[in-house]
């Protein structure tokens, strides 16, 4: 056999081993998931009642906004239509189908953020701290001796993630349309399922990337990953337009730039632009056109998968030199 | 008697060294401080960009009301959490329940120790959000010196019912596989559409409100935000019922769910004897 082909040969096997540890990992995820029912209940059907709360304050605000256009008085007898009164009927007509108009925008972009929730929340709790909690209950030195790559074993615990992941999510667009009415208009399909599958790889990446150095900073991990659910929920714009933080002056752009760099922000203004129109909003809330959000995904895609490959190996060789890659509860 | 006291008092001590040991204590205090302070965020930008693209001239009645029912949700998150959380954090992560379980002290007192330091933490985030409110945001909020006996027994009461709740789902999650953040989405996501906490019931469909009115919490909520700020003029639909009435709803509901709280918990346990089910570990 030449020294050609025992290469070729090894890299086969090298591939089709990684291949195998993807398969492996993402296994007990999609099939361990699967074999335990009471996980659909918890895990998919009860956390759709808190986006369904945020559904309800859009609704709230709509309906009061309605209750001032609609009511009658003597000096505004075809209700208020802003800070002024209604000029007639028609006037009426139109801040009300805009106020309709808008809440069924906001709605929409509630329930898209609530999609994003559930992966954003899959990345944090099961591929951030991932590493760390194998460590906890003593799988990690396992995997440390199996022959694989550990981008692999990453990799699996990604893709088994977004599988698991995707019955919420589904769970929550299909809540969105059937028990909220919510209308999206996708006319670029494609598009649609470019941004997605990019915003998805970028954040799995970050996830990789953090499972890295989570190992680093031990036990402070865990609050690591619940320190990064409501700021980030805020920061990113899971329950409103992203550019509503550009409306306010002095820290909201910052926050709002701080933000963009959880690829769930760009994601979901892309997202948002794709299901419910540019036009959405006024087109005022924006970030960028869709294109360049694209763009910007999978920049961020690659960059994270690179420097998730970067801290695991660095990572690695600390933890072994400093003897702590199986010391529990550190 | 003593037993259960020095079993609480340990527990709460276990628990507040388990919150706060992992880092300094300035940073702990800033940890406990913005998760809560991002979550009033959140609400607060939902509102701006409801404003600024369709009510201009703003409903600070509204935002007052959503401000504090969403202040106040921080003791149903937190404390709900802390409760139900103990037996799968023991029994997953540190996989010490068999030995504190087979100890002899009461595992439900134990529980109760344990969520003490969480009630400890989010008083001060609630406080911190309020004051926070108050001064920056233009929260409406006014508590009379004379209504303050008041809102301390309605506080306490609340307090005992989100107890009673945790340790019905405690029990619940002995027959579980680790569904911690299910539940801690889900359970306080119950309470954050049925009541009344950030919208009036009147937003409900009719089913909705029903369920609501037969949540204790509806009615903390209700009485709570009627002491704190009583010139808010959102129609809650719950202006029939007096403060007197309201308290001795509170009353007799935390009495109800902590016997609920002692049956769901025994039959839990008991059922996760049987299924050999106390110290498994459910990592997928």
């Amino acid at each position: 056999m030449s020294a050609a082909s025992v290469r070729r040969t090894d890299l086969r096997y090298r591939v089709g081993l990684n291949l195998r540890a993807v398969v492996g990992r993402s296994y007990p995820r999609i099939v361990g998931a699967n074999r335990e029912p009471s996980w659909i209940f918890f895990e998919a059907l009860l956390p759709l009642l808190g986006i369904a709360a945020y559904v309800f304050i859009y609704q709230f605000f709509g309906g009061q906004a309605l209750a001032v256009i609609n009511q009658a008085t003597l000096t505004a007898p075809f209700g208020m239509c802003g800070s002024n009164p209604c000029a007639d009927a028609a006037q009426q007509a139109l801040y009300r189908a805009a106020v309709y108009s808008n809440t069924n925008a906001l709605v929409a972009s509630v329930v898209l953020g609530g999609t994003m929730v559930a992966f954003w929340l899959n990345v944090l709790w099961s591929m951030a701290s991932q590493l760390y909690w194998e460590k906890e209950i003593g799988n990690l030195q396992l995997y440390m001796m199996a022959p694989m790559n550990r981008m692999a074993l990453l990799g699996g615990m990604a893709v088994g993630g977004m599988v698991m992941t995707s019955m919420r999510a589904v769970s929550t667009l299909i809540a969105g349309v059937f028990v909220f009415g919510v209308v999206f208009q996708v006319a670029n399909p494609l598009m649609l399922l470019a941004v997605f599958f990019a915003t998805l790889i970028a954040l799995y990446g970050l996830g990789m990337m953090f499972a890295s150095l989570y190992l680093l900073w031990g036990r402070e991990a865990w609050n690591l990953s619940a320190l990064m659910e409501e700021p980030i929920f805020f920061s990113s714009g899971f329950y409103f337009p992203l550019g509503g933080l550009f409306r306010i002056p002095g820290w909201g752009p910052a926050v709002a730039i701080a933000g963009s760099f959880i690829p769930a922000s760009i994601g979901l203004d892309a997202l948002r632009q794709l299901t419910l129109g540019s036009t959405a909003f006024g087109g005022t809330l924006w970030i960028f056109d869709v294109t360049t959000e694209l763009e910007i995904l999978v920049g961020m895609a690659v960059l994270f998968l690179i420097l998730a490959r970067y801290a695991l190996a660095y990572l690695e060789t600390l933890a072994k030199r400093e003897g702590k890659l199986t010391s529990r509860h550190q | 008697m003593n037993t259960y006291w020095r079993t609480f008092k340990v527990a709460a001590w276990l628990g507040w060294e388990m919150d706060s040991n992992w880092t300094e204590p300035w940073l702990f205090v800033l940890y406990s401080v913005i998760k809560p302070v991002a979550g009033a965020f959140i609400l607060v930008l939902m509102y701006v960009v409801f404003v600024a693209i369709g009510r201009p001239q703003g409903d600070p009645d509204a935002f007052s009301y959503m401000y504090i029912g969403n202040s106040f949700f921080i003791f149903v998150a937190s404390v709900l959490f802390g409760t139900f959380q103990v037996i799968q954090s023991d029994r997953e992560w540190y996989q010490t329940i068999r030995y504190v379980y087979i100890s002899p002290i009461s595992y439900y007192v134990y529980i109760l120790g344990r969520a003490a330091s969480k009630i400890a933490v989010s008083v001060f985030a609630v406080a911190i959000t309020l004051v926070f409110g108050v001064f920056f945001l233009g929260v409406r909020m006014h508590l009379a010196l004379s209504d303050v006996p008041l809102f301390l027994v309605t506080t306490i009461l609340g307090l005992a019912v989100l107890l009673a709740i945790g340790i019905c789902l405690g029990g619940i999650s002995f027959l579980t596989a680790k569904h911690t953040h299910g539940l801690a989405e889900g359970i306080p996501g119950l309470f954050y559409v049925f009541c009344g906490v950030l919208f009036p019931l009147s937003v409900l469909p009719d089913w909705g409100q029903a369920i609501g009115r037969a949540i204790p919490l509806t009615y903390w909520f209700d009485i709570t935000r009627r002491l704190l700020a009583p010139t808010i003029s959102v129609n809650t639909t719950l202006g029939g019922y007096d403060e007197p009435t309201i308290l001795l709803f509170l009353v007799i509901s935390s009495i109800a769910f902590f016997g609920l709280s002692v049956v769901i918990y025994k039959l839990g346990e008991y059922f996760a004897r049987k299924a050999g089910k106390i110290d498994m570990t459910t990592s997928y």
